[in-house]
């Protein structure tokens, strides 16, 4: 608790100089605010991944599986095949980043597929976020996947062949400066 | 058609601060002329006065009104205060056909009818990811884990026993301006420029949390950000700039956050887009590279010419922008004018702001009101004369490090027009001879 130290101390400090005669208490003890977390709550609160693959779960899902899935809870929003609804378009992709009407879907925009894994888990489907298991997040990553041409109809994903996957935009972007 | 009221000054501000739904609606469908015979009359009834004035005095100051010659409301009759009902038109307002879920939309400050640099935390602008949310704060935690070395948990309490610093800082949305990339979009400034606001937060340096949990100096570089919405919304931000001056803030505008704006407790990053300035604020990890998030990897990030995306360009650049008169507002009179706007830098303080009265060929220098500190809206104001004549209102501000805001020919010239992002241009406003302000671009 360096900071609090210091704040006595430089109120010391001003006290003396200013001649005043009434010194500060002595610091007792600095406070220690805060828990300490325990190691379950720690695992169950830490959902993101890393580019790397860092962070993602046991599991997998097949396309088949998350085709069901997005018909379930995604197609209302997203389109029945991903093409955009009231919400962002996912898929289908026909006009090149370059151009002046150019389509942003996950296959020809998207970085990386973890992300897609890590902002699904979390925050989908948006008005029931959190409610989906790591299965079906791989299923429905497939899906998405799948039906960007990124990987065939019989893959079953998991964490090593999501983290693998090498996105046909990666190369796309340019980091400026510090976030 | 309604009765409009006469205005102190000469200056129809707004459509939506002075008029009815229903004139609104006029205006709209693109009859601006009522307005005008409105006010010759309106204007003829004040000239039929002041005629009447030299001889028998003005009654408005002459005769009691009904406030003067009655028993006025209790105190504490409404316990938190609210604007007066003469204010109604003055509201955040969400841009028609912007969002189609409407939690997951935008609502805009009314630049054109605030004075100073802080916005009234009631009319702060808005940015929800999936809705907003009235957290209890007794049972709100923010939790701070990986390159620690102890993950620890706080109570509002907790965080709240701390030394609080407070600042004044300007927040502004990275894709605001945003829709004006490609040509003139919207009619007001409201809707170009909306996504801004400025307030003094409270709250406790993350350095000093930081510190507490003891971060590993050798291996973090970077920490996430993470609020408690049901989107999650999660950012990086650099270690250098996590303990520099980046707040975690209970406090706006000397009470607690409104919910809207993160209630109890949102992360406070000085001169950053707005988006990383996490609402609900439930976690801090510390890290070793970026996490690539949604709203980092694929969201505000600048889209160039050639299809390739710019990443991680948080810092809001210096900008400025003349709030009246303003697209959508009405000069009714030739002759003295003050013109008004806001300037301000993500890198510091404003340094000087010039203003064009002739689409940019000449400049003047605009007084700068104080305070003027970094990485806060700053107002200036300058007089004018107007001659009656068609007129092009620009403002140009240049902050301390130099930097000069750019027009739309030298942004465009380097970043296209397919952006969203950061469009810092300098902003047109065009005055008719009739008095009418709209929004043009000029080159
Ligand atoms: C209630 C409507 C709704 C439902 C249901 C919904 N979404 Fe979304 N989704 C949205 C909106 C709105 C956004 C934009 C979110 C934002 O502004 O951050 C979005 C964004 C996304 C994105 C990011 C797209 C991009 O380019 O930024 C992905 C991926 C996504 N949704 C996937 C899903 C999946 C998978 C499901 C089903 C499990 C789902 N969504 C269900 C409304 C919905």
């Amino acid at each position: 608790m360096d900071w609090f130290r210091i704040l006595i101390k430089s109120a010391a400090l001003t006290a003396l100089l200013t001649g005043c005669a009434t010194p500060l208490p002595p610091l007792i003890e600095a406070p220690k605010l805060g828990m300490p977390v325990a190691a379950d709550t720690l695992t169950a609160q830490m959902l993101n991944v890393f580019p790397d693959g860092r962070g993602l779960p046991s599991g997998q899902g097949s396309v088949a599986e998350g085709a069901r899935l997005f018909a379930r809870h995604c197609a209302g929003c997203h389109g029945k095949d991903g093409r955009g609804g009231t919400a962002e378009e996912l898929t289908g992709a026909s006009r090149p980043l370059d151009h002046s009407a150019a389509d942003k879907t996950i296959g020809s925009y998207w970085p990386y597929a973890t992300t897609l894994f890590d902002f699904i888990r979390r925050a989908k489907p948006m008005g029931a976020p959190g409610t989906l298991s790591a299965d079906e997040v791989y299923a429905l990553s497939a899906w998405l996947l799948h039906a960007n041409g990124l990987i065939t109809a019989d893959t079953m994903l998991d964490a090593a062949r999501l983290a693998a996957l090498r996105m046909p935009n990666r190369d796309g972007f340019l980091w400026i400066e510090a976030p | 058609m309604s009765q409009i009221t006469p205005r102190p000054g000469r200056i129809q501000r707004a459509p939506e601060g002075f008029l009815s739904p229903e004139q609104i609606r006029e205006v709209s469908a693109g009859r601006r002329d009522f307005l005008r015979t409105a006010f010759a009359s309106a204007s003829m009834v004040v000239a039929g006065t002041s005629v009447a004035r030299a001889a028998d005095g003005d009654p408005a100051i002459l005769t009691l009104p009904e406030h003067s010659t009655t028993l006025g409301r209790p105190v504490a009759e409404r316990p938190y205060g609210a604007p007066s009902q003469f204010e109604a038109g003055l509201r955040r307002r969400e841009s028609p056909g912007l969002t189609r879920v409407a939690g997951s939309s935008v609502s805009f400050s009314p630049l054109q009818g605030l004075f100073g640099i802080i916005t009234p935390s009631g009319l702060h602008f808005e940015r929800h990811h999936q809705g907003w949310h009235d957290i209890d704060p007794a049972r709100h935690r923010l939790m701070i884990n990986g390159l620690v070395k102890e993950a620890r948990v706080y109570t509002m309490d907790d965080l709240m026993r701390l030394p609080s610093v407070s600042r004044i800082h300007f927040i502004e949305c990275g894709a605001n301006t945003g829709m004006e990339w490609g040509n003139v979009a919207v009619p007001t400034v409201q809707y170009s420029h909306g996504m801004l606001s400025c307030s003094e937060f409270t709250g406790v340096p993350l350095s000093v949390l930081l510190d507490d949990c003891g971060i590993d100096r050798k291996r973090a570089k970077f920490v996430l950000a993470e609020g408690a919405d049901g989107s999650s919304m999660t950012r990086t931000i650099s270690l250098d700039r996590a303990l520099d001056d980046v707040l975690v803030a209970w406090g706006q505008n000397g009470e607690m956050l409104r919910p809207e704006n993160g209630y109890p407790l949102r992360l406070v990053v000085p001169g950053v887009q707005g988006v990383s300035w996490v609402k609900w604020l439930r976690r801090i990890e510390v890290g070793d590279q970026p996490w690539a998030t949604k709203d980092e990897a694929v969201h505000y990030i600048d889209l160039m010419p050639d299809g390739t995306h710019r990443q991680y360009t948080s810092i809001q650049e210096c900008k400025s922008v003349i709030t009246t008169p303003s697209g959508g507002q009405t000069l009714l009179d030739k002759g003295f004018h003050n013109i008004t706007g806001l300037a301000w830098s993500g890198r510091g303080k404003v340094k000087r702001v010039d203003v064009s009265v002739d689409g940019g060929r000449n400049w003047r220098t605009a007084r700068l009101e104080t305070p003027v500190l970094s990485k806060a809206l700053t107002r200036f104001n300058i007089d004018w004369v107007w001659d009656g004549s068609p007129a092009i209102l620009q403002s140009r501000a240049i902050d301390e490090t130099g930097y000069v805001q750019p027009t739309y020919a030298q942004l465009r010239a380097v970043r296209g027009t397919r952006s969203i992002y950061h469009n810092n241009a300098i902003q047109s406003w065009k005055l008719a001879d009739s008095g009418d302000v709209s929004n043009v671009q000029v080159f």
